[in-house]
């Protein structure tokens, strides 16, 4: 049984409204769709874990589905814990290829030892599992490592359960920026404000968080420490400053600034300071969004009559354009791998999240059915897209598969919810 | 009532911790004429006689307790995907402009807005076109530059919330405020 080395606690958010979000916004996970190669796993109840403040084999079941790699087996009733070898063929039976058991022990100071092993049920061999000693607020997270710890070794690829995403939501006249789990769950607020905060994002460490706020009557920037609460305004410059983007290396952004008329791009340090300008248009030239290598920046440009998705060098050049299927393309986001764009298409009056690959053919995809898309954002493993949108005339934030097939909401209640940014890997 | 009371306690707190060494205000200071005052008599620009060698200076507090030109709309209206300006409200901003040319020394924002239809990032800057046409007519009419600012609110500040074409309408604006 191994013990990680390293189990960093996870300080989140700074000195306003530090309290963790009480029963106000509890997100439900709600998946939809049938995928064509799921892996057919049963998480069993983890012993001990009725009596502890989280059902941890749930969170991680969920985790898994979410992902749209992996259907779950009903597990209910099995009592199995990850010392006992378990008896394969009635999972076999049930259709399960894999099977993770585990258990929740209360320790004498308070804290919880979380143990799991993970089962290959075809071939009945032991794949391995992992031991925690967590606080109780940091169950959920623990959770979240064993999915990760799943997914890794069933698919070969990294998890994002343990990553964080930021969005805003608004409650009559109040705003909040959030920092929650990648389920939504324990969310804790960044920001409170009276007016609206848009466009978080993320810098490459996860550290810290840009964005734009209305709170001086009129939009500027600031880069925000999450953990410390810190902040800077960076870009308050005359008139609208806007549209955030971190290059990778976390030293510089692109903004927009309309400092010399018109909606611009910019470049900035990241302390702040004189920005450099990028574009030259008569037109608007907005929604910078730098590429995984950093080497160019996608942006939304109406220079040609309507908005499209230009790229052009990140340190200046001739932009080319990237999108020519309809006459309004914006929000751009690219996928960690750089294989993949995200975007919004405003088709017949309806907004839809497109998935468009970059290289080969171009071919794009409309994959929702839904018609308020706003906002995409890629999982760091480039597996998910998170996007905020409309359902039942409620704004909501759902995650999808690149192909549209398996999608998840995350329900939230008190307020409308939207600006996501999924964060990346935890260091 | 207390919460609101320590959320703006917070919010001092950490604009008051930004220490950052960008400027928060582009607003240059005023050079606002004073009277000077002297033993045994006053009058405007008589310095140089006291025997300390310190020249007072008055600020006026009327000047900025004036709110605008009276009885005078502030909201130019919009149709949908444009940023012209339509001729009913041409009255209007030439009232604005001759107030702040009357007085210089008013500042104003002019903010744009958009309907919600569209992305937040665009429609800022769409909002952004409106309120620079704003001050581009403005400066046709002789307005100093330095006394207006363009800013946009997107689709942010809504007026009105209904998602029929009313309610749009009614949202697709910019509007003057004095600074």
């Amino acid at each position: 049984m191994n013990t990680p080395a390293l189990w960093r606690r996870r300080q989140l958010v700074g000195f306003l409204g530090a309290a963790a979000l009480p029963a106000l916004a509890q997100f439900r996970v709600e998946v939809t769709g049938v995928g064509l190669t799921q892996l057919p796993i049963a998480v069993a109840p983890f012993r001990g874990e009725a009596a502890a403040p989280q059902k941890v084999a749930a969170i991680i079941q969920a985790d898994l589905e979410r992902s749209g790699q992996f259907r779950g087996i009903d597990a209910a009733g099995a009592v199995l814990d990850e010392s006992t070898r378990p008896d394969v063929t009635p999972w076999r039976q049930k259709g399960a290829d894999s099977l993770a058991t585990g258990s929740v022990t209360r320790l004498a100071d308070g804290r919880y030892d979380v143990r799991f092993r993970l089962w290959d049920v075809v071939k009945g061999q032991d794949l391995g599992g992992q031991s925690y000693a967590v606080a109780a607020g940091e169950l959920r997270l623990a959770a979240h490592r064993i999915a990760d710890f799943i997914y890794e070794k069933l698919t070969g690829e990294k998890g994002i359960f343990s990553t964080r995403i930021a969005y805003v939501t608004k409650a009559g006249n109040r705003y909040n920026l959030w920092v929650a789990d990648a389920d939504g769950e324990n969310a804790q607020s960044a920001l409170a404000s009276p007016e609206p905060i848009i466009s978080p994002a993320w810098s490459s460490n996860g550290t810290q968080l840009a964005y734009v706020s209305f709170e001086s009557r009129k939009p500027v920037v600031y880069v925000h420490n999450v953990a410390g609460g810190q902040r800077r305004l960076i870009a308050n410059f005359r008139g609208s400053n806007s549209a955030p983007a971190w290059a990778p290396d976390g030293r510089t952004l692109a903004v927009t600034l309309s400092r010399e008329g018109g909606s611009q791009l910019y470049t900035i340090d990241a302390n702040g300071g004189e920005p450099r300008r990028l574009t030259q248009s008569a037109g608007i030239d907005t929604e910078p969004v730098f590429s995984p290598d950093g080497r160019s920046i996608y942006f939304v440009s109406d220079r040609g009559g309507a908005p499209q998705i230009y790229r052009m060098p990140s340190t200046g050049g001739n932009p080319e354009r990237v999108t020519f299927t309809g006459g309004y393309n914006i929000s751009p986001a690219v996928s960690p791998d750089g294989r993949w764009l995200a975007y919004i298409s405003r088709i017949g009056g309806a907004f839809k999240l497109q998935v468009m690959e970059l290289s080969g053919g171009g071919a794009v995809n409309s994959i929702t059915d839904t018609t308020a898309d706003e906002c995409p954002s890629f999982a760091p493993n480039g597996r998910l897209i998170v996007y905020a949108t409309r359902q039942n005339g409620r704004e909501a934030l759902m995650t999808t598969t690149l192909d549209g097939k398996i999608k998840a909401r995350l329900a939230g209640q008190g307020g409308d919810i939207r600006e996501p940014d999924w964060g990346p890997f935890q260091k | 009532m207390i919460k609101r009371l320590l959320m703006a306690l917070a919010m001092t707190a950490v604009l008051a911790g930004c220490g950052s060494n960008v400027k928060l205000d582009d607003v240059p200071v005023e050079n606002r004429s004073g009277t000077a005052v002297t033993p045994g008599g006053t009058g405007a620009g008589t310095t140089g006689s006291t025997q300390t060698g310190v020249t007072p200076v008055t600020i006026d507090p009327n000047a900025s307790a004036v709110p605008g030109p009276a009885g005078v709309a502030r909201i130019v209206y919009f149709d949908y995907d444009s940023y012209v300006i339509k001729p009913e409200f041409q009255g209007l901003i030439e009232s604005h402009a001759r107030f702040l040319k009357a007085n210089s020394g008013r500042k104003i924002a002019v903010e744009g807005h958009t309907d919600e239809r569209g992305g937040r990032e665009y429609n800022l800057a769409l909002g952004q076109r409106r309120s620079e046409a704003v001050r581009r007519a403005l400066g046709l009419l002789g307005v100093g530059d330095a006394q207006v600012e363009a800013v946009s609110f997107g689709k942010e500040k809504p007026a009105e919330n209904g998602s029929d074409e009313a309610s749009w309408a009614k949202n697709r604006r910019a509007e003057i405020a004095y600074r």
